[in-house]
This record gives structure tokens, sequence and C-alpha cells, in this order.
């Protein structure tokens, strides 16, 4: 179909002139939203600036050593939702297992993990594991605690992930001839981690909000960094704040990836 | 239609299923030569397609025996897990090659990925010969320029297509189809009627569950009229289209011709 002619008063043809208002459209839309956004933003840091006696000098000379600790949780996120991931595909075949030891071993993981606070597992991991003679670096009963818990909760994702995997698919793999094992390996579980891909972003992106627990492991990280410095130097409030804003920051960062990803995923249509 | 048809290659012997208290299949016995194209026909619910879900265990039958080539099978659907008896099936259906309704492509592979997973995964072939196998056979279905495509991208026709090229490159003894234009846009039926003609007409041993009439006259060496879960009466296309004995198979065929 060709462009509707002109419209009284303009050259432009019709369908070209609606597609540009769409764009004016969007282009107010995004510029009235970012103008919010600044505008409430900057109101929260005017109102903190007048009423908290904010200590700029402390921002300035504490705020690279806090800094620094968003290395470590990034490294405790990733490595914590890589483990995680793994105990969560083995938890999914497990929960999905025929064998009733294997799907008892799975099943009470995850019942055991959901069933406790993720607080009381980072603190039995510091605390009481030592008593039995288990002595972890703090970074590694981290890593250890956070993924255990994820993978639980992850486990029931991969799961549905797999139970969503059209089951002509199983069909057509078994019709090849092909055995249990490659029909999971080669066949089901690639489709599945499609499926469940925006789901492990959502997690990652609560992963680099928990991680913040284990500063009571002494791990390093911004939260561990912000409070010490914050109490050592009676500025607290700063601290925190330059903390809570460097999170929101990292988030924001690993949404705008997840969003990417999802996308293209979806185009991919596969 | 071949003219000279050789050894038995399917023998199916007193197929009985059950799904819960519903008795779907009672009592099937078919057998399909070498070169030998079969047509199931019988109206939704006649069980035809279990009949051929049967043929290769993706339904276990309750009762009955599955022959194809050299594997034999005998439903056993109390012992159906263990490891002899699914390794047993497993080898059955490296002899027959599924055409499904829904293509059921894998939305993760190329054409040619599809092609040449079980030859080299299941079957062990070296790659190179398996990707020169399956090019062959994409050859023959026409779709040679889409190798390279995921099936996203394809037509419902071309990845009906590509499944039976998948299928063949399996190299089966004996390729099975399930409705396969039934999921297919009319005027894309034709393309994949024609290639399973090709087939047919080159000797390929067929069992098609299909309700395309114009196939069954033009490829057809058998006709099975299924109802109620039992074969009522089979002959040759000629046989069975223009002169049916059996009143129900008149019935079913009326209502396509009217």
């Amino acid at each position: 179909m060709t462009a509707a002619g002109p419209v009284a008063g303009t050259d432009a043809p019709i369908l070209d002139r609606i597609a540009a208002a769409h764009r004016a459209d969007r282009r107010s839309f995004l510029f009235k939203f970012a103008l919010t956004w600044v505008a409430l933003v900057g109101a929260l840091v005017l109102v903190l600036g007048l009423t908290g006696n904010i200590s700029t000098e402390f921002i300035a000379s504490a705020g690279p050593f806090i800094l620094g600790g968003a290395t470590i949780t990034i490294f405790v996120s990733i490595t914590s939702i890589l483990l995680a991931v793994v105990l969560a595909i083995l938890g999914a075949l497990g929960r999905l297992s025929a064998n009733p030891v294997i799907n008892g071993i799975a099943s009470l993981y995850v019942s055991l993990v959901r069933g406790t606070p993720l607080i009381v597992q980072i603190l039995f991991v510091y605390l009481a594991l030592p008593q039995v003679g288990i002595v972890l670096d703090v970074v590694h009963g981290g890593i250890l605690a956070l993924g255990f818990n994820y993978g639980a909760y992850m486990t029931e994702i991969f799961r549905a992930g797999i139970q969503a995997v059209p089951s002509g698919q199983r069909e057509a793999a078994q019709a090849l001839g092909m055995k249990d094992g490659a029909l999971m390996r080669r066949i089901v579980l690639p489709q599945a981690v499609r499926i469940v891909i925006p789901a492990i972003g959502n997690d990652f992106i609560a992963m680099i909000k928990d991680s913040a627990l284990i500063y009571l492991l002494g791990v390093q990280e911004l939260l561990w960094r912000a409070s010490t410095i914050g109490r050592q130097r009676l500025a607290s409030l700063e601290a925190l704040l330059i903390a809570a804003t460097i999170y929101w920051v990292l988030t924001i960062v690993f949404s705008f990836f997840q969003e990417r990803l999802e996308r293209r995923m979806a185009r991919g249509d596969r | 239609m071949t003219a000279e048809l050789g050894e038995i290659v399917v023998a199916a012997t007193d197929i009985e299923k059950y799904f819960g208290a519903n008795h779907v299949l009672r009592g099937v016995t078919l057998e399909v030569r070498k070169h030998e194209t079969i047509v199931l026909i019988g109206r939704s619910g006649s069980g035809k397609t279990t009949m051929l879900r049967c043929l290769n265990f993706l339904e276990e039958p309750t009762v009955g025996t599955v022959s194809i080539g050299d594997i034999t099978v005998q439903a056993d659907p109390l012992r159906a897990r263990t490891r002899a008896h699914k390794e047993q099936i497993r080898r059955l259906r490296l002899q027959a090659g599924m055409v499904f309704q829904e293509f059921n492509l894998f939305p993760h592979m190329t054409v040619l990925q599809n092609c040449i997973e079980a030859p080299t995964r299941v079957r062990g072939m070296a790659k190179a010969q398996a990707v020169e196998l399956a090019e062959s056979y994409l050859e023959k279905v026409r779709l040679i320029d889409k190798r390279d495509e995921y099936p996203a991208r394809l037509s419902g026709g071309q990845k009906q297509r590509a499944a039976i090229a998948r299928a063949l490159t399996n190299e089966p003894k004996v390729m099975m189809f399930d409705e396969p234009t039934s999921a297919l846009d009319p005027e894309l039926v034709g393309e994949v009627l024609q290639v399973m003609e090709d087939l047919a007409h080159e000797g390929s041993t067929m069992v098609v569950v299909s309700h395309e009439l114009s196939f069954c006259r033009e490829a057809a060496d058998r006709i099975l009229f299924m109802e109620d879960g039992v074969i009522v009466e089979e002959g040759t296309p000629e046989a069975i289209l223009e002169a049916p004995q059996d009143e129900r198979t008149g019935q079913f065929l009326r209502r396509f011709t009217a």
C-alpha cells in the first residue's frame, strides 16, 4: 500500500506525519520522565544537604574507599549466581527425577533452604561450621551461602523452565533414538535456559542487594566498608547514603543489560 | 506405487491400547513390506494416530508386539522403565523416522544442525559424513538454500520438509508420518505432499496417517481404514476409494468427497 496523499496544509504524506507525531510523543514522554527523576532526586539531595549536615569532606575522602567495595560486591554476586545456576540445574533435574532417592535429596535441599532465613544460613557458615572444624575464608563462605540459597529458589525456576519445553521436543528427540541424557543435555536444557534467562536476571539483581548480608562475615564489600568507616568517623549517614547510591546504580546498570538480553532472546524467537 | 515389494519391514501384531479405561486400539495387526507405502485413514478418534505412535513406542501399547527391521519389542507396560526395555525401544526407534504434525524441529539449532544431531550423536557418524548426507536429503526436499537458517525463519511447509530431511538423515528403514499436513496453511500442503510422493515413488517404505485423499491416490500402495480401534477395511487405493465394501468406509469417504 502506498502512503495516503497529502493532507490539507502540508506536503508530507499522512503516514509519515503520523509516525512523526508518534516519535514526538515518545520524545516528550521520555523528556518529562527524566525531568521528574532529576527533580525528585535533586530535591532529595537538597533536603539532605540542608537538614542533615552532610559532610562533603567525608564523602570526598571516604567515597573511593567505599566504592572499592563494589568490586567485591560484583565479584561475589557473579560467582554466587554461577554457583546457584549449577545447583539449580542439578536441583531441577533431581526434582524431576523418577528416582525417589535423588528426588528426595533435591526436594529436601529446596525445602530446607527455602524454609530458613538467608541470614541464618550465612551465620551458619560463619559461626556454626567452624565449631565442627570447617573454617572457610570469608569470601568463599559468603559465596557458598548465597549460592546455596539462591540455588534453591532457582531450582524451582529451572524446573518450571524444563517443564515449559513442549513435549513434542522430547518426542522428536526420542523418535531419533536419543538417550535420556543426551535428550536433556542437547535438546531440553538449552531451550529451558532460554526460557528462564529473564528470571535469572531478576535473581541476579536481587543477589547484588542480598550480597550486602555477607558484611556480617567481615567480607570487605560495599556495606562492610560503609558501615565500618561510617562508625569510625561518626558519619554513618553519609556512608550509608554512598553505599545505597552505589547499590542503586549497580542495579540500574545490570537491569539495563538484562532488558537488552531479554529483548535479544525474544527477537531470536528460538 | 511401487511394483516390487520386498521383505516385511514393519510388523505389528495384536496391538491393544488403553488410555485409562478407554479402549483406543482393540487388536490391530498390520505389515508393511519394503518399498511399500501404506496410508491409515479414519475419522478423528478412530485410533490411527495412536496406532502410528505405538509402532515406535511413543505410546507403549498395552498389549502386542512390534517389529521393525531386525528389532522386535513386546509391549510390557509394567516393565516400561527397565533399562533393557528402554534400550530395546530406542533401537527400534532408530529404524523408524518420524514426522510429526507439529514439525517439532529443534528451535535452537539450524536446519543442518537439526539433521546431523542424531546421526553424529546417536549413531556416531563422522560429522563430515553426516553433513554430506544431510545436504543430499536437504537437496531432495528442496531446502538446501535454507541449511543455515533457524526453524523460526521458515514457513510451515519449509519446516515440515526440514523435519522430513531430519528423519531421512538418520537413515531409517521406514518413514512414519503423523498427519504431516494438518498444521499447514492450505497453500503450503502441496509442497510437502510432493516431497512425500517423490519418496514413495523412489521406493521408500512409508506409513502415513493422513486425510489427504490425493496423496492416497497418487502414492499409496495400500489404504487401511480404521474405526473404533480396529482396521475395518484395507486394500488398494482404487478398491477403497472407489468401491468401499464396508458401510463405515463409504460414509467416511462421502464426507470428504461431498
